[in-house]
């Protein structure tokens, strides 16, 4: 637990938490993300605008947190390009046929206390554990 | 308009919060997600404190007859747990655990410039669209205006 980080970790969660509850009070819209966007693939219009400004706005959050901290935040792959396509291609499929990612299940279905949600969140877990333990210390150990 | 920056500055609250809880950092989400290794469960602190803050705020929330800035709120309507659901989870949970990002953070990490990035998020984009061939998908989720 050396890398352990309570404290950027709840702050940061919050935040999230904060986000989703402004959109939902202000636009009504659930903050899932893999949802907002599939919505744009195809793009319909009347329903684009909000879904490429809050995409944006990830993006400019991004920058914002860089700017602030006044470096580039270094981020590091442990796989290669074949992995990293197909952990891309799996999480497309997977978040389409399952109606949801860690927004839109974990955040938001949590906090609307939804069984179905619930039940997606913790299937997603279990497997990225299984899948991490199968990569670290069966294949790779 | 006001919509559209009401959505854009929620987007940048969410970027923010995912970039300092490091949900952006395929590392981390892998330590955490690595239960037999060195566990760091800094990501369930951060699932724990969003869950927290939605939990009560969308309860006075969706108290309220509708949004600030719309007519309803669009609400998914299915409820039952099948196959669909938790098989497709189960899917998107091995893509996370094999690289370590989920789709919030695929996209907020495109700010870091790394090229793994562009190239996990073009995957995603073509498995959602792959989608559709998944044995027995149907239609996209409804979503329903609750009468204001």
């Amino acid at each position: 637990m050396e890398n352990f980080t309570p404290v950027s970790a709840i702050i940061g969660g919050a935040m999230i938490g904060v986000a989703s509850s402004m959109l939902l009070v202000l636009s009504g819209r659930l903050a899932g993300i893999s949802g907002i966007l599939a919505g744009l693939l195809p793009p319909r219009r009347g329903d684009m605008d909000w879904r490429i400004l809050f995409i944006g706005g990830l993006l400019l959050g991004a920058v914002a947190y860089q700017v602030f901290a006044g470096e580039v935040y270094e981020v590091s792959f442990s796989l290669g390009w074949p992995a990293i396509v197909i952990g891309g291609l799996l999480t497309g499929i997977g978040t389409r046929v399952g109606s949801g990612c860690t927004s839109g299940h974990g955040v938001c279905g949590l906090g609307r206390l939804s069984p179905r949600s619930t039940a997606a969140t913790i299937t997603f877990i279990v497997a990225g554990g299984l899948t991490v333990f199968v990569v670290r210390h069966v294949v790779g150990g | 308009m006001i919509r559209n920056i009401a959505a854009l500055i929620s987007g940048v609250v969410f970027g923010l919060g995912l970039t300092v809880s490091q949900m952006t950092n395929p590392d981390k989400v892998l330590a955490f997600l690595d239960v037999g290794g060195a566990w760091d469960p800094s990501l369930l602190l951060v699932l724990a404190g969003a869950v927290t803050v939605t939990v009560v705020a969308f309860r006075f929330v969706l108290k309220r007859p509708q949004p600030v800035f719309e007519k309803g709120f669009y609400l998914p309507t299915r409820k039952s747990i099948d196959r669909k659901l938790l098989g497709g989870s189960a899917v998107f949970g091995v893509g996370w655990g094999l690289v370590g990002l989920c789709p919030g953070p695929a996209i907020t990490s495109l700010a870091f410039g790394n090229t793994e990035s562009f190239i996990f998020l073009g995957s995603m984009i073509a498995g959602s669209a792959l989608a559709h061939f998944w044995p027995r998908q149907v239609e996209e989720e409804t979503e329903v205006l609750q009468p204001a």
